[in-house]
């Protein structure tokens, strides 16, 4: 049962890390850019949810939506002022403008809330955990509500990006910036909606997070920031089924390291795993591997 | 006799540079702005100029400059994202400090175990960067970034449940967890997530200073060897490089482990510079703060990197005065500086802003020049 229990808990952490590494892998695999800010804009999602909440005594559900608006606004802002100015530059110029992003963030944070952590209610706050097994398996509602979210998420991204207009745009921008311009797609309007689109599921990622682990502080991004980032190379940075499996995975190794190895070294261990992949796989599970032309 | 030193590594460094005034102009720049920057802080402490507080950030300058040399090396001139520089910067002051402590009744004479540490801190470190320079060779771009990082990561993570300490007859033990056999706490020499504490400060400003030019010399020697030619060959064109015969996995991992190796002797100088010492210093974001320093100064641009080095480490101390603000007006500064100086559009505005205002166009557009090839 325990180790059934930890299961849920990794499927749960995992989920969350799979709803940020997608926003990771959309922006990668459109900008070919690593937007380390990805990291802060679920902080401020978990921060305007917060507010909203016990300020403006919203519902907690009413809050979440708040907050998916305020993230994806944010996202397109940052696009738009810090890193369209440099697109095309290189890949450093534009990854040490999202690091700065990623500072003014933390720090405006730390500015507007405190360094204090907040002790953030849950969404599920009174709803009861489930409990079967004669009571030996615990199923919380936050894990529970996390893994389903995280597959309606996965299935709606993947038929919007298949199935509809802006999602095939985003993929032939994905594919090739200039063929895609040159058949009439508006290459800017597809990166504002991958931005958005990334930041707003950052803001849900962020709700749900904090749900789980109730603690909120302006660093509280930037941990799990860097986890799902590891997730969606993990996957193959890129691929939006490969973010899914690599976020699930990486939730169940942190998991299952904590409570069978250690919890100190957890983290190790995640990111051992990580390095052994990329030795087996160099572009991670389902990444495409690109042959080099001369 | 800092000085002397100085200019025999500056005589050193310049004998080979007859072959290029590419090379020739940049060592010159290099060792110019170390030895005058040496002597203007020397002289400020000496004056009174300069604060007690900015004093104390001496040896930190130097350490960070000598990092943005060495991950220069890897960034720069092999072309290749690092962002684990702080995990190599760990196991160089880790090391260092854990050689100190031990040799601190057999060798009374501070120097010379400061030199000891920093030899155990580079070859430590080396084996390092050896270790994960192999998974890596195969591995192109960002995913060689995220091994980096992971490793940086790792590193963190062991160092926070590592624990050092001396039994009564000085000898050496470790454990991995709280319980070492024999101990008492006084003598414990790294204490886990809370670090090394009691440590002996070997460091000054004159052995960083050194320290500084030693990095300078060999990265700029290498960047100047057959080997270094062949690094940056690689680097413009791996497919052609492959096709006339260079050993791409080689060269790529000589200029990481040396680069590793550099770093860890900066940090071995680091960890000398605080009588307490957390592994939480070497996280993420300080690897981040040197790969700042290296692209602000124009990836590939040794000196550049170091000016944006010691101005960047001065930066949150002058901006004290905005108190709360600081570090925000630091990360809008930063973004502010990058978009301006890679942006085309306000390049090339700021480009045509200078040429108008100055006469000596012929001056400007050979640096704009030179800052695009870097």
């Amino acid at each position: 049962m325990n180790f059934l229990n930890s299961l849920i808990s990794g499927l749960s952490l995992g989920s969350v890390y799979a709803i940020i590494a997608l926003g990771y892998t959309m922006v990668y695999g459109i900008s070919k850019m690593l937007n380390f800010a990805h990291g802060d804009v679920i902080m401020v999602g978990g921060y305007v949810s917060f507010i909203m909440t016990m300020y403006v005594g919203m519902n907690g559900w009413l809050a979440l939506l708040v907050a998916m608006v305020v993230c994806t606004l944010l996202g397109i802002i940052i696009e738009r002022l810090a890193y369209r100015p440099l697109r095309g530059t290189g890949s450093l110029a534009v990854l040490i403008t999202a690091i700065g992003v990623s500072y003014f963030l933390q720090n405006a944070a730390l500015l507007i809330w405190g360094a204090n952590p907040r002790v953030f209610t849950s969404l599920f706050d009174g709803v009861g955990t489930i409990h079967a097994a004669g009571g030996q398996l615990t199923i919380t509602p936050e894990s529970l509500f996390t893994i389903l979210a995280n597959i309606v998420i996965m299935i709606v991204l993947t038929l919007f990006v298949n199935r509809t207009k802006a999602g095939k745009a985003m993929r032939a921008v994905s594919e090739d910036n200039g063929a895609a311009q040159l058949m009439g797609i508006n290459v800017n309007q597809s990166i504002s909606l991958t931005f958005a689109i990334g930041s707003g599921l950052a803001a849900v990622a962020g709700v749900l997070m904090c749900s789980a682990y109730p603690v909120l502080m302006p660093t509280t991004g930037a941990m799990p920031g860097i986890k799902a980032f590891t997730a969606a190379v993990f996957g193959g940075i890129g691929s939006i089924p490969g973010a899914m499996i690599g976020g699930l995975i990486l939730g169940i190794i942190e998991i299952f390291s904590r409570a069978y190895i250690s919890t100190e070294l957890s983290d190790a261990i995640v990111f051992a795993c990580l390095i052994i992949v990329l030795l087996v796989k160099p572009t991670g599970l389902l990444g495409k591997k690109v042959s080099e032309k001369v | 006799m800092a000085d002397r030193l100085f200019k025999s590594i500056n005589a050193r460094g310049l004998r080979g540079a007859v072959k290029g005034s590419e090379y020739k102009k940049e060592a010159l720049i290099s060792y110019g702005i170390l030895v005058i920057g040496y002597i203007l802080l020397q002289l400020g402490a000496m004056t009174g100029l300069i604060g007690h507080n900015l004093q104390g950030q001496f040896v930190p300058i130097c350490v960070y400059i000598s990092l943005a040399i060495s991950l220069n090396l890897v960034v720069g001139i092999s072309g290749e994202l690092s962002l684990g520089h702080a995990g190599f910067m760990a196991v160089g002051a880790f090391t260092g400090i854990v050689i100190t402590r031990v040799l601190e009744n057999s060798i009374e004479f501070g120097p010379l175990r400061l030199i000891i540490a920093i030899l155990a801190a580079a070859v430590m470190a080396a084996i390092a960067g050896f270790i994960i320079g192999i998974p890596i060779l195969g591995l192109r771009g960002d995913y060689l970034a995220i091994v980096t990082l992971a490793f940086g990561e790792i590193v963190r993570n062991i160092m926070n449940v590592l624990y050092f300490g001396l039994d009564n007859n000085g000898h050496l033990k470790f454990a991995f967890n709280h319980t070492i056999e024999g101990i008492d706490t006084s003598q414990r020499v790294i204490t886990g997530a809370i670090g090394a504490t009691g440590v002996t400060k070997l460091a000054t400003f004159t052995g960083a200073a050194i320290l500084t030019a030693f990095t300078l010399f060999v990265v700029l020697n290498l960047k100047n060897s057959k080997q270094g030619r062949a690094i940056m060959a690689i680097r413009d064109n791996r497919i052609a490089g492959e096709s006339i015969g260079l050993d791409v996995k080689k060269y790529k991992l000589m200029a990481f482990v040396v680069s590793a190796s550099l770093a860890g002797m900066a940090g071995c100088m680091f960890g000398q510079n605080y009588s307490t010492l957390a592994p939480v210093k070497f996280n993420f974001n300080t690897s981040v703060l040197i790969l700042v320093f290296v692209v602000l100064g124009g990836i590939g641009n040794i000196w550049g990197g170091m000016i944006a080095a010691a101005l960047l480490t001065v930066l949150p101390e002058a901006l004290r005065q905005f108190a709360d603000y600081r570090m925000l007006t630091y990360a809008v500064v930063l973004i502010l500086v990058m978009i301006g100086t890679y942006n085309p559009a306000i390049r090339a505005r700021i480009t045509a802003f200078v040429n108008k205002i100055k006469p000596k166009k012929k001056d400007k557009g050979k640096e704009k020049t030179g800052k695009e090839a870097a």
